[in-house]
């Protein structure tokens, strides 16, 4: 073959395998929040709440009023929500007075229950530990060290 | 030539195969079509290679290029349809990766047959091509179609990850026995020591590295055993140098791995399994009890044994002297000769490399197994090599993301150490021919010439890929009770049939 076009194909590969790895890249950022743990907080995920039928109690969200978190919101989808310092936790407290798998709120029912879950510095619900599984009502706050949660319809 | 990437996908190109559920939030995407697309794009990427390698090599161009291409992609579409059946949230770019690695290993290997009938052909008693043994394109790719076979046979029995676990100790102990056979056996017939390393069991017909696979089953034993006996690992221990030690009796299984690793050291005499396994055990018992002490621990009970090693036995000397100074012993019998041309080679290779099918791959030794990353940095330059190192960081780094996600601790310790352990392989091998550690002599997965080593990691990506749609696949959702009167109470009903 001429040498232009053994030099020209050579260059030619070799960008073409970049292209292979620069789209498997692609993929890989498209991908971020896939399987992350943290479908609570993709867009999409609360965007179909409201289908639900309104007059329902339930609650369908859940707030964090203080604390470094204030102002999170989750949408509540019926999975348990785990609370703690564990990186794969869905609501990830960066707070000393927590541990690393703190609490956790499941749906039992049309009811959330919390949960401690062998905590160090304990969980409370209003003013009372929180001992064994407790049904949460609207709007009752869910201490955990510096932070505090709400449920809201 | 057309390039299926180029085009951006637009977002819902994910497949329809999950009909949306009634409420709740969307079915994530599956990303099949994706993988497709990498599939068919590392079809088109290896055609051009192999069609560089022959124009380059003079050989004649013909349409079986394009057949060799198509067959390459009915292959990888029937795993690809494979994963959509029985995995459908699998991961979408470890299959691509694996294909493409394989693709680029047997173009590699067709060109070095390539290289040594040509010098058959001038000199028909010339000892390196004689001993290479004709050309081996065609036995790899019968490897690679019974490695994929395997890959479709592995997603469609094992349904779930988590029943494995229950056949953790079989698994361990068949995984041993693999590993100790090759060493154990005496007789020269069945367990030859080719190379130096006596870890062949040869068969009439073909023969296997039984190695390979204990690295799987032994990675299956090390995730159940650990779930199971974690409290044991973690059990509190003294705190010496800021760092919570084992108390000396729960270091057991810690010293029967290294004794293992040693064994296989001295009695098979291979540095990169016994480095494989003693690595593998150390990085799970990391994952499972987060303590650093038993990686310094590890570490340590490792360095102490290959002094030893190096004091005792010749070959671990040779090794160690190769490594230091491969020109030193250029010339003796075992000495730095591999290093040294595999470092000529690289060096020749530069930034660029010299083009596919334009080098002198051939004038390294084992130019088709240990060092055909010496041969691909040869003739695709250190921008090809460094490419061909991304697609295997990418996918080690899509296994631990895999290990991540899974919910449950045996599939987080069995994707977390299957991926470790193709990535450690990968270093090994890679820095045992650039010098970075003392050569070992393992194969590059996917890459080099060798069926065990292919049928293995395609049984291990089906292993990861399995984890991986556990992982990915969206929580059942929570099925809300149906108000139903008890039965005695109930109702005669016209229900609706189905259509």
């Amino acid at each position: 073959m001429p040498e232009l076009v053994i030099q020209l194909t050579r260059a030619g590969f070799l960008a073409l395998l970049w292209l292979f790895v620069l789209a498997a890249l692609r993929v890989v950022r498209s991908d971020l929040y896939a399987a992350s743990g943290l479908r609570a907080s993709v867009p999409n995920t609360r965007r179909a709440q409201p289908r639900q039928p309104k007059g329902a109690k339930s609650p369908r969200q859940l707030l964090v009023t203080q604390g470094a978190l204030a102002g999170t919101r989750i949408a509540l989808d019926g999975r348990p929500i785990s609370i703690g310092r564990a990186d794969d936790s869905t609501l990830v407290l960066d707070d000393d007075y927590a541990s690393t798998r703190h609490a956790r709120l499941v749906l039992r029912g049309s009811d959330w229950y919390v949960e401690d879950l062998g905590s160090t510095n304990g969980t409370y619900l209003d003013r009372a530990k929180v001992t064994g599984p407790t049904r949460v009502p609207l709007r009752a706050p869910i201490r955990i060290g510096k932070t505090v949660i709400e449920l809201h319809s | 030539m057309s390039q299926p990437m180029n085009q951006p996908s637009p977002p819902g190109d994910e497949s329809p195969t999950v009909a949306a559920a009634p409420a709740g939030p969307p079915p994530p995407p599956t990303r099949r079509t994706t993988e497709l697309w990498l599939l068919a794009f590392s079809a088109a990427l290896l055609s051009i290679a192999n069609i560089l390698v022959d124009a380059n090599q003079e050989a004649a161009l013909t349409s079986q290029i394009l057949y060799n291409g198509a067959a390459f992609l009915a292959l990888f579409a029937a795993a690809h349809f494979a994963v959509r059946k029985w995995a459908p949230y699998a991961d979408p770019l470890i299959l691509p990766f694996a294909a493409l690695l394989n693709g680029l290993g047997l173009v590699m290997i067709h060109r070095i047959d390539l290289a040594m009938a040509s010098r058959l052909e001038i000199n028909p008693e010339d000892w390196q091509a004689v001993y290479y043994g004709g050309p081996l394109v065609g036995r790899q790719i019968l490897w690679m179609v019974i490695g994929v076979a395997f890959f479709i046979l592995t997603l469609w029995r094992i349904k779930d990850h988590r029943p494995l676990a229950k056949y953790g100790y079989t698994c361990g102990l068949v995984g041993l026995v693999a590993l100790a056979l090759p060493g154990i056996i005496p007789f020269q017939s069945i367990a030859p020591t080719i190379n130096g390393a006596k870890i062949w069991l040869t068969f009439p017909g073909f023969s296997i590295q039984p190695g390979e696979f204990a690295k799987i089953l032994l990675t299956i034993f090390f995730a159940s055993f650990l779930v199971s006996k974690r409290e044991l690992f973690t059990a509190a221990g003294r705190t010496f140098l800021r760092m919570n030690w084992p108390r000396a009796r729960d270091m057991a299984p810690l010293f029967v791995a290294w004794g293992a690793s040693v064994g296989v050291l001295v009695f098979e005499r291979d540095l990169g399994t016994s480095l494989l396994f003693f690595g593998m055990v150390l990085v799970m018992l990391y994952i499972a009890t987060e303590r650093a002490a038993w990686v310094v621990l590890g570490l340590t009970l490792f360095v102490g044994g290959c002094l030893v090693a190096y004091q005792l036995f010749g070959h671990v000397r040779q090794r160690i002297a190769n490594w230091i100074d491969p020109f030193a012993t250029y010339d003796e019998a075992g000495g730095g000769y591999q290093i040294v041309q595999s470092l000529f080679s690289l060096g020749s290779g530069g930034i660029f490399g010299s083009g596919l099918g334009s080098g002198r791959p051939d004038i390294v030794p084992e130019p088709h197994t240990d060092f055909i990353t010496v041969g691909m940095g040869e003739e695709m330059g250190f921008v090809g090599l460094s490419a061909v190192l991304i697609l295997y960081l990418l996918l080690v780094m899509r296994g631990l993301r895999s290990a991540l996600a899974v919910r449950d601790s045996f599939g987080k310790l069995m994707a977390g150490g299957l991926a470790f352990t193709l990535g450690f392989q990968v270093f090994v091998v890679v820095g045992g021919v650039t010098k970075l550690i003392p050569a070992t002599g393992i194969t590059a997965p996917f890459l080099s010439y060798g069926g065990s080593s292919l049928l293995a990691n395609y049984i291990l990506i089906a292993l990861l890929l399995r984890i991986s749609d556990a992982a990915r696949r969206p929580a059942a959702p929570p099925k809300p009770k149906p108000k139903q009167a008890p039965i005695a109470e109930a109702h005669t009903e016209m229900v609706a049939r189905p259509t």
